[in-house]
C-alpha cells in the first residue's frame, strides 16, 4: 500500500512538492527513550539540591539552565523533532523566538523605568 | 472582446447555462450547510455572518455620528455613548475586520489557489466558523444585556475596577472568537506549506496566498496573548487579585502590554490579506505580471515579522520609559517600509500596463490613494513628539479609518465584487456597483479628512461633546458618513439581485491567471477534476494567451 | 514544455478516478490529501503550530511572574517557601515517568503492538491523575492556611512567621500583602496547567478505549503521535512551573 502511495507521488510529483523533505519514518527506540528518563530525573535532583545552597545570582540561572536542558531533551526526543523535517525545527524556533521577543522587549520598558533599582 | 473600454468577457447569454454540478448544489439541506467540510460553503457562511455583524457595528457608527452632529451632549447619557463606540470597536474590529478576507475569500480560494481539494482540516475550519458565531452572539449578548462601555481597548484599570457593565460577557466573547481567528490561521499555515499540487513552488504562489500566509503567522503567534489577557482581566474582575491594581501592588501597564502585543499585529491581521487582495486585482485589471514579485512576497513576511516588536507605539504617554517609546518609535518607522515597498510595487505593476476600470479595479485605486495616506499619518503618529500632540485625538481616529476603511474595507469590497463571478456563477450590475465605489469614496473623504483637522485642532476622541467651534467639520464628518452608508447599503442590494438575475459569469470574466479561473465558476465540490500540475510562472499573460488560443471552442 | 496546465493522468476519467481509489483505500485517509504521509505530516505540523499558541498562551503569565517576582522579591521567595518541595519533586517525577510512558506508548503504536500500547498509554494516564492529585492535596493545603487570593486571604503567617512556628524573616505588612500576589500567579499557572492535565487525561481515556479496540495497531499512528506531543508540551511547562515557582530562595535550609 505505501508503495504504490509512493510511486504516485513520485510519477506525478517530478518537483516533489508534497513531501519536500521526506521525513523519515525514524522510530526512537525505548533504549534511548529510558536514557532521557533518566536524565531527566538526574536534572531535577541537581536542580532541587542546587536550590538549597546558596550560589546567590548563580541560583535562578542554574534552575533555569537546567530547565531549559530539560525541555531540550523533551523536544529532541520524546518529541522526536531530532529526526523531523527543517519545517517543523524552524516551526519550534520561530515559537520560541516570539516568546523570546515578548519577555525581552517587554521587560526592557520596565528595567528602563527604575534604572538602579534591579 | 472587441471594445478596449473593459475586460470582461462573458459567454453568450442566449445559451449560458450555470454548471450542473457545483459545490452549491452538490448536497441539499440546512444541515449540509452548517455540517459542511467543504471550504467554499464555509466561506459562505462567514460571508453572511460577516455582513451580519457588519452592519450592526455600521449602526453604531451611525448613532455615534448622530450624537456627534451638535456640541452638545443631547442625544445620550455619556455611559451610553462610551457604549456605543465600545460596541462599534468591538464588532468591527473582532467580528468585522480581522475575520473579514481570511475567513471569507481566504477560506474560498486558498485550497484552489495552492491546487488543493480542501483545507488541511476542513472540520477545524467548520469548528472555526462555530466560534465566531458563538463570540458573536455573546458579544450580542452584551449588547442587549446593557453594553460595555471600556472602549474596545478594555483599559485597566477602568474595566477591572471602574465599570460594572458587562466586561466580564464581552471578554468572553473575545477569548472565543480568538480561537476561532487561530484555527483559521493554522489551517491556512498547513495548507500552505504541505498542500500544494506538483509544481506550485513557493514562488509561483499567487501573492494573495502570501499575504493570507503572513496574516496566518501573525493569527497563531499573537492571538493567544489577547486570550491569556482577557483571562487575567477576568480573573481581576472577579476575584479582585490585584494583578493590575496599583494599589494592590500591579500595574495598568502590564496590561496594556500584554494586550497591545496582540492588537498591533491584529493591525497586520487585518491589513495583508487586503493587500493580498489588491495584489490581484492590480495585476488583472491591468493585464500585467506584478512588479517584484519577490519583494512584494518577502514584504509581507517582514510586516508580519516587524509587526511584533512595535507595540508600544501605542502606549507612548501610558507610562513607558522614555528609552522604551525611542526604541519602539525607531522600530515602527521601520515597519513602514515593507507597506511602502508594496505600493510602490504596485505602482509600477500599473505603469504601462492595460488599465480598464471595473469595479474591484475602482475599489483597488481607491484603496492605493487611502491606504497610502493613512499610512503615512501612521508615520507621524510614530514620531515621540508628534504623538504626544495627537495621541487620544480624532487624528488617531482618522488614521486607523483611513487604513482599516479606506484601505482594509474597500480591499474587502474589491476582493468580494472580483471574485463573486467565481464565487456564486453570476455577475453583478456593472453601473450600480462602479456608482457604489464612487459614492463609498466621496464618502468616505467627507467623514474621515475632516477629523484629521479635528483631531489636529485638539478635538479628544470618545468624548460626546465637543467645543462648538468644532462642529462644521463633525457635520461634514456627519453628512459623509450618511454617505458612506448608502454606499455600502447598495452592494448588499445589487449582490443579492445578481444571485437570481445577474448574468451568468463563465469561468473567467476577468481573463485572468491563476487556478482558480481555470475551473468552472461555482466550483465543483473537490475543487479540481484531476490535481493541476503547475508549469509557468505566477500572473502569466502569455501563457493565458496561448491557452485561449488552443482552446478547443466548437465541436466538429 | 507544454505550455498548459497539465494534468496528471493523461487517460481516461474512469481510469483517473479509479486510480484514486486505489490510494484512497487506507480508513484513516481523508480524500483531500494525496498521501497518507501527507497526511500525516500536516497532522503534525498543525499539533506544533497548536502547541505555539500554547506557548504564547502560557507566555503572557510567565512574563507577569517576571515582572513581580523582580518587584517583590522577599513577598515572593517568602511566600514560596510554603510550598512544599517534597510534593512538588515527587510531581515532576510523576510527569517526567508519565512522559516516558507516553514516549513508550508512540514506540508500541509504530511497531504494532496493541497490548504494549494500551499498557503504557494507561499508565500514562496512572501518573497524570497522580500528578493531579498530589495538586489537589496542595491546594486542599493552601485552602485551609488561607493561602487562596481573595476575601479570605490571610497575611499573618508572613507579617508574624515566629508565631505560627515559620522560619522566615517577617515581612512588612505591605509587602507582606504582595504574597497575594504570589499566590494569585500560583494558582493561575498551575491552575491553568492542571486544567491542560485535566482534558489531557480525558482524551486519553478515549484514546486508550480506541486502543484496545485495535484503532492504532495498523500502521495509523497519528492520533497517539500528535497527542503525545501536546502531553509532552504540558510536561515542559511543569518543568518551568517547578523550579521558578517551588525554588525561588530555599536556603538557608528550612
Amino acid at each position: 500500500m505505501a508503495e504504490i502511495a509512493h510511486h504516485h507521488t513520485e510519477a506525478a510529483d517530478p518537483t516533489n512538492v508534497t513531501n519536500p523533505e521526506h521525513a523519515s519514518h525514524h522510530i526512537v527506540t525505548p533504549g534511548v527513550y529510558a536514557m532521557v528518563f533518566g536524565t531527566l530525573i538526574l536534572g531535577t535532583l541537581i536542580t532541587v539540591g542546587a536550590a538549597y545552597i546558596d550560589l546567590r545570582w548563580a541560583n535562578p540561572v542554574i534552575a533555569l539552565f537546567i530547565a531549559c536542558f530539560k525541555a531540550c531533551i523533551v523536544i529532541l526526543f520524546f518529541m522526536h523533532v531530532k529526526y523531523q523535517s527543517r519545517l517543523i525545527k524552524m516551526t519550534i524556533g520561530s515559537g520560541f523566538f516570539i516568546f523570546l521577543a515578548l519577555i525581552v522587549m517587554t521587560l526592557s520598558d520596565y528595567i528602563s523605568r527604575s534604572w538602579g533599582l534591579w | 472582446m472587441s471594445s478596449t473600454a473593459t475586460i470582461v468577457s462573458l459567454p453568450d447569454q442566449a445559451t449560458a447555462r450555470l454548471p450542473k454540478r457545483s459545490y452549491l448544489n452538490n448536497e441539499q439541506g440546512l444541515l449540509s450547510w452548517l455540517l459542511t467540510g467543504d471550504h467554499k460553503r464555509i466561506a459562505i457562511l462567514y460571508l453572511i455572518s460577516i455582513t451580519f455583524f457588519f452592519f450592526i457595528g455600521g449602526a453604531f457608527a451611525g448613532l455615534i455620528r448622530l450624537e456627534l452632529l451638535t456640541p452638545q451632549p443631547d442625544l445620550v447619557a455619556a455611559d451610553t455613548y462610551n457604549k456605543f463606540f465600545t460596541m462599534h470597536g468591538i464588532i468591527m474590529v473582532f467580528l468585522f475586520l480581522v475575520p473579514s478576507v481570511p475567513a471569507t475569500i481566504g477560506n474560498f480560494l486558498i485550497p484552489i489557489m495552492v491546487g488543493a481539494k480542501d483545507l488541511a482540516f476542513p472540520k477545524i475550519n467548520l469548528l472555526s466558523w462555530y466560534l465566531y458565531v458563538v463570540g458573536g452572539i455573546m458579544v450580542l449578548a452584551a449588547l442587549v444585556l446593557g453594553g460595555v462601555d471600556t472602549g474596545w481597548t478594555f483599559t485597566t484599570p477602568l474595566s477591572t475596577h471602574y465599570l460594572n457593565t458587562h466586561v466580564i460577557t464581552a471578554a468572553l466573547a473575545i477569548f472565543v472568537a480568538g480561537f476561532s481567528s487561530i484555527f483559521t490561521g493554522l489551517n491556512f499555515i498547513v495548507t500552505i506549506h504541505r498542500m500544494r499540487c506538483p509544481g506550485m513552488t513557493w514562488f509561483r504562489l499567487p501573492l494573495f496566498v502570501w499575504s493570507n500566509y503572513a496574516a496566518s503567522l501573525l493569527m497563531v503567534l499573537g492571538t493567544p496573548v489577547l486570550a491569556i489577557t482577557l483571562v487575567l482581566v477576568l480573573l481581576e474582575r472577579v476575584f479582585g487579585i490585584g494583578v493590575f491594581d496599583p494599589t494592590k501592588g500591579g500595574d495598568p501597564l502590564l496590561f496594556q502590554h500584554l494586550f497591545w502585543f496582540y492588537s498591533h499585529p491584529a493591525v497586520y491581521i487585518m491589513i495583508l490579506p487586503g493587500m493580498g487582495v489588491i495584489s490581484e486585482t492590480i495585476s488583472t485589471f491591468s493585464r500585467k505580471r506584478v512588479f517584484g514579485y519577490t519583494a512584494v512576497a518577502f514584504s509581507s513576511v517582514a510586516i508580519a515579522l516587524f509587526g511584533f516588536f512595535v507595540w508600544a507605539h501605542h502606549m507612548f504617554i501610558m507610562g513607558v520609559s522614555n528609552y522604551s517609546a525611542l526604541v519602539f518609535s525607531l522600530l515602527t518607522m521601520l515597519v513602514a517600509v515593507p507597506s511602502a515597498i508594496k505600493v510602490f510595487n504596485w505602482a509600477f505593476t500599473l505603469q504601462k500596463g492595460s488599465i480598464t476600470f471595473e469595479t474591484p479595479m475602482l475599489y483597488s485605486f481607491g484603496f492605493l490613494g487611502l491606504f497610502t495616506i493613512g499610512g503615512l499619518t501612521g508615520v507621524f503618529l510614530g514620531s515621540l513628539g508628534m504623538d504626544i500632540h495627537l495621541t487620544e485625538t480624532y487624528f488617531i481616529v482618522a488614521h486607523f479609518h483611513f487604513v482599516m476603511v479606506g484601505g482594509m474595507l474597500m480591499a474587502f469590497l474589491a476582493g468580494v465584487h472580483f471574485w463573486w463571478p467565481k464565487m456564486t456563477g453570476r455577475m453583478y450590475p456593472e453601473s450600480l456597483s462602479k456608482l457604489a465605489a464612487v459614492t463609498t469614496f466621496i464618502g468616505f473623504i467627507l467623514t474621515f479628512m475632516p477629523q484629521f483637522i479635528l483631531g489636529y485642532l485638539g478635538m479628544p476622541r470618545r468624548y460626546h461633546a465637543y467645543p462648538p467651534e468644532y462642529q462644521v467639520l463633525n457635520v461634514l464628518s456627519t453628512a459623509g458618513a450618511t454617505v458612506l452608508g448608502v454606499g455600502y447599503m447598495l452592494p448588499l442590494l445589487y449582490l443579492g439581485w445578481s444571485l437570481k438575475y445577474g448574468a451568468i459569469a463563465g469561468d473567467n470574466p476577468w481573463q485572468a491567471t491563476g487556478l482558480e479561473w481555470q475551473i468552472q465558476s461555482p466550483p465543483l465540490t473537490e475543487n479540481f477534476i484531476e490535481t493541476p500540475i503547475m508549469d509557468h510562472e505566477a500572473y502569466d499573460y502569455e501563457w493565458l494567451e496561448q491557452k485561449k488560443k488552443n482552446e478547443v471552442t466548437t465541436v466538429g | 514544455m507544454d505550455n498548459t496546465v497539465a494534468t496528471e493522468h493523461p487517460h481516461t476519467h474512469e481510469t483517473a478516478v479509479h486510480a484514486e481509489h486505489a490510494h484512497v483505500s487506507l480508513p484513516q485517509h481523508r480524500h483531500h490529501f494525496e498521501t497518507v504521509e501527507q497526511q500525516r505530516e500536516a497532522g503534525s505540523f498543525g499539533m506544533w503550530l497548536f502547541l505555539l499558541t500554547e506557548i504564547m498562551f502560557f507566555g503572557g503569565l510567565f512574563f507577569a511572574y517576571l515582572l513581580y517576582r523582580n518587584w517583590y522579591y522577599d513577598a515572593f521567595f517568602t511566600a514560596s517557601n510554603q510550598l512544599s518541595v517534597p510534593l512538588g519533586a515527587v510531581n515532576t517525577v510523576f510527569l517526567i515517568t508519565s512522559g516516558f510512558f507516553m514516549a513508550l506508548a508512540v514506540w508500541a503504536a509504530e511497531v504494532r503492538k496493541k497490548d504494549t500500547l494500551v499498557w503504557t498509554l494507561i499508565l500514562t494516564t496512572v501518573f497524570g491523575c497522580a500528578f493531579l492529585g498530589i495538586k489537589y492535596v496542595e491546594y486542599h493545603e493552601k485552602w485551609e492556611k488561607h493561602h487562596i487570593p481573595g476575601a479570605h486571604f490571610d497575611i499573618s503567617e508572613f507579617v508574624n512567621p515566629a508565631a505560627h512556628g515559620i522560619k522566615e524573616k517577617p515581612l512588612a505588612p505591605d509587602m507582606a500583602e504582595r504574597t497575594q500576589v504570589f499566590f494569585f500567579l500560583y494558582f493561575a499557572m498551575t491552575g491553568m496547567h492542571a486544567l491542560h492535565m485535566i482534558i489531557g487525561v480525558g482524551l486519553l481515556f478515549w484514546l486508550i478505549w480506541r486502543a484496545r479496540r485495535g484503532d492504532f495497531s495498523a500502521g495509523y499512528v497519528a492520533p497517539i503521535e500528535n497527542f503525545g506531543l501536546y502531553w509532552h508540551f504540558v510536561d515542559i511547562v511543569w518543568l518551568f512551573l517547578f523550579p521558578l515557582l517551588y525554588l525561588i530562595n530555599r536556603h538557608p535550609l528550612h
